[in-house]
């Protein structure tokens, strides 16, 4: 079997809150030149590149204009998808499947702090005819789809906070984190409503930051790599984008996307075939709705799985070591390259104070935030 | 290993107008539908959606391809949006052929739209935040005015009057008279051209495309299926799309170096040596009519400088040696920009049926070529098909 895809190369400049010595720009070539040395290319000797951005977070109508020159990427195939960076990987993924392509570079970022209107933007995704004349902050999508999940599965608001404390810990030990914290559950449940349920403290907070990653055919990456880490399944889904008419009590986009990540991994039980899983945490409540749609916990389970440390750093199976989008910041396009990078650290063993024992497989899982239902699933192994 | 073959199926395109009532996921669904329809086949049918669109701006919607999703066919698929600017339109079946070529699915839908219209007070808007925040917005340059200075380049380049130029117009707008979904089809002369107002000097209000509303859907299917859909298949023989720098000041204007090499890198897939020789009718990206020499010449299809000679020959024709933009392209048929790359396509994979009726081009060619061009004058996207 000479078919594999590899990861032999990813860089990552951490993430704050706020960067203001350097342009977004300096942040892509900071993480590009990481990757590059580690995979041991030269951009010229890399076949195509990938960008993941969306143009109302850059501030520039058709953002990828400005993709190519920091990525060292000039006249070269290069393309932009309006995604996740973990979609943007299950797309060079393809590209080394068609046999056309050996080697591929991924970029995503976050520069979220330049943005002045956050919450206007987010306010821009929602259907202009229908929800944005109701003049109300996106994350109210994520308030109602709280209350409808902690209701139909019996998890609770307590349990949610559980979430937020053992992610921002985690953190507290991660170097490429920027929103580690000591809370307590208290401290979470009376941290302010936003769209009751959700609390302030429920919601991830911003972070800058990029992730260049460079991936191989599976030849290439032998030859290149000491360390290759593979990409055992990747898949996207998309539901229903319609508030008014899709499902909130379940990630049914995660349960579609896991379902066909785990048939090309061939896992039959992910709690057994894997060890650790990093899981989109942009609010608390989601990341018990990622486990039970993963098929992690089962349904209504997540929650109490948390509360008894079956999740924590130290648990049976950790989930969020690096400390999710609530400890790293949430970085959107790039959130999937923020796990991938922490995910691809655990399998080499190199991820220090966080490191977890016997690491060998795990799945790694985002949602692109509300108002959208989409998603993606990879599984990655060192062996 | 081979590559796995890739087939164009079916495809639909919306009629392109200036205004369109319906909502932009509405005309996803209407280009999807006649797709589907062309090829009898059902929205469940397909594994998975790649969707393209450029600004996000036009719609002012973020994540517009979230928006569109519904429209598209991406309820409860892998649905991903792709761009490359103004290159989308042939980037997005490129991407569709990932997908398929990969392994990872056999019949892959994808869909273009754009909906210019809902910019107030013109689309123009919409490109003002294209440029370097530092170093050219503060001169508030627009679009036209930097593609009037690629304009002046090229003709200054090679000795060109206006009239040479006009000429691609008169052609294009001419052949999308037979177009059934052309918004500005006319029978002009040159004169009317080089006599239309001045926008910004050397371009003229009829040497541009218009603004557009209009959406286009093809279905990719991989070998085994697509002889099961159709006995007439048109393979997707080779792709290649490439990007250059985004400070556009720094190269020479007169020559698209990109689409050069995202020529190259298709030609060198699709086996071919010689372009000019091997394809038999193209469709290169015309939103200005200069724009339609300068690709030929990217493209390899004639010697630097000769295109406005061969156009003036008639060389370029419907009925000419090597036909470009038999469909009347985007001066013609419209420019809702991803929408009219794959429109292009389109027309290269009815060329290729013997299916473009009053359009259809004599020898019945067995070789196209489509072209989309974008971003600051830095992206070619080139798609090779073959029946």
């Amino acid at each position: 079997m000479n078919n594999r895809v590899g990861i032999i190369g990813i860089g990552c400049t951490g993430f704050k809150p706020v960067t203001p010595d350097v342009s977004y720009r300096e942040l892509i070539f900071e993480a590009a030149k990481k990757a590059y040395d580690e995979a041991g290319l030269h951009p010229k000797e890399i076949d195509s590149f990938i960008s993941a951005t969306e143009d109302f977070m850059e501030g520039y109508s058709i953002a990828d204009e400005y993709v190519p020159d920091q990525l060292g990427a000039v006249l070269k195939s290069v393309h932009t998808v309006a995604a996740d960076f973990l979609q943007a990987l299950g797309v060079g993924y393809m590209m080394i499947k068609t046999g056309q392509f050996k080697t591929i570079a991924i970029e995503a970022h976050s520069k979220a702090s330049n943005i002045e209107t956050l919450d206007d933007v987010k306010t821009f995704g929602l259907d202009p005819v229908y929800i944005r004349p109701l003049k109300e902050s996106a994350d109210f999508i994520a308030g109602l789809e709280m209350r409808r999940f902690l209701e139909r599965t019996g998890n609770t608001e307590e349990q949610c906070a559980e979430v937020v404390v053992k992610n921002r810990k985690n953190a507290m030990n991660n170097p490429y984190a920027g929103h580690g914290a000591d809370l307590t559950v208290d401290d979470v449940m009376n941290s302010h409503p936003i769209s009751t349920p959700l609390k302030h403290l429920d919601k991830a907070q911003s972070s800058d930051g990029a992730v260049v990653c460079v991936i191989a055919a599976e030849d290439v990456a032998k030859s290149l790599s000491k360390n290759p880490i593979w990409i055992d399944g990747i898949m996207w889904y998309s539901d229903n984008a319609n508030v008014w008419s899709r499902c909130m009590s379940e990630a049914t986009y995660i349960k579609l996307a896991a379902k066909k990540a785990y048939e090309m991994a061939k896992i039959a039980n992910p709690l057994k075939d894997t060890q650790f899983a990093e899981v989109c945490d942009e609010y608390s409540y989601k990341e018990l709705q990622h486990l039970e749609a993963l098929g992690i916990a089962r349904r209504g389970e997540a929650g109490y799985l948390t509360q008894n440390g079956f999740t924590a750093l130290k648990g049976d199976y950790p989930v969020n070591p690096s400390g999710g989008s609530l400890g790293t910041g949430h970085s959107f396009e790039a959130s999937g390259g923020m796990k991938v990078f922490n995910s691809v650290l655990q399998l080499r063993g190199q991820a220090g104070k966080i490191q977890i024992k016997n690491a060998n497989r795990c799945i790694v899982q985002i949602y692109r935030g509300v108002p959208t239902a989409t998603g993606a699933v990879a599984v990655l192994s060192n062996e | 290993m081979g590559l796995r073959k890739v087939a164009i199926v079916g495809a639909g395109i919306t009629k392109f107008v200036r205004r369109a009532q319906e909502t932009g996921p509405e005309l996803a669904y209407q280009a999807a539908k006649m797709a589907l329809d062309s090829c009898e086949l059902k929205l469940k049918d397909i594994d998975m959606v790649t969707l393209g669109t450029a600004p996000d701006a036009f719609d002012g919607v973020h994540m517009k391809g979230e928006y569109l999703l519904g429209g598209a066919g991406g309820n409860k698929k892998p649905y991903i949006r792709n761009y490359v600017g103004g290159g989308t339109g042939v980037f997005a079946p490129i991407h569709g052929w990932m997908h398929v070529a990969s392994g990872l699915c056999d019949l892959c839908m994808v869909v273009c739209e754009e909906k210019m219209s809902s910019t107030h007070p013109h689309p123009q808007g919409a490109f003002l935040t294209i440029f370097d925040h530092t170093t050219e917005q503060p001169i508030k340059p627009t679009l036209i005015w930097i593609f009037a200075l690629e304009m002046r380049r090229y003709m200054e380049r090679y000795g060109l009057k206006p009239e040479d130029v006009a000429r691609v117009a008169v052609k294009n707008k001419k052949n999308a008279l037979d177009h059934p979904s052309a918004q500005i089809p006319a029978e002009l002369t040159v004169e009317d051209v080089v006599n239309s107002e001045v926008l910004a000097d050397p371009v003229h209000r009829l040497d541009i495309s218009p603004a557009s509303d209009g959406a286009a859907a093809i279905i990719l299917a991989s070998e085994h299926v697509a002889k099961r859909i159709t006995d007439k298949p048109v393979w997707i023989e080779g792709v290649g799309w490439n990007l250059d720098t985004a400070y556009w000041a720094t190269k020479d204007l007169y020559y698209p170096r990109y689409v050069e090499k995202a020529a190259r890198m298709a030609y060198d897939m699709a086996g071919i040596k010689e372009p000019h020789k091997e394809i038999q009718v193209a469709e290169p990206y015309d939103p200005f009519d200069y724009k339609e020499l300068h690709h030929m010449e990217g493209l390899l299809l004639c010697e630097r400088g000769e295109a406005a000679r061969l156009t003036a020959e008639g060389y370029t024709a419907r009925d000419g040696n090597l036909p470009i933009c038999p469909s009347g392209g985007a001066l013609g048929v419209g420019n809702p920009i991803a929408a009219t790359g794959l429109m292009k396509v389109i027309e290269i994979f009815l060329q290729l049926r013997g299916e473009a009726g009053k359009r259809q081009v004599p020898g019945k060619p067995r070789v196209g070529l489509a072209q989309a061009w974008g971003d600051l004058m830095q992206v070619g996207t080139v798609i090779v098909l073959k029946r």
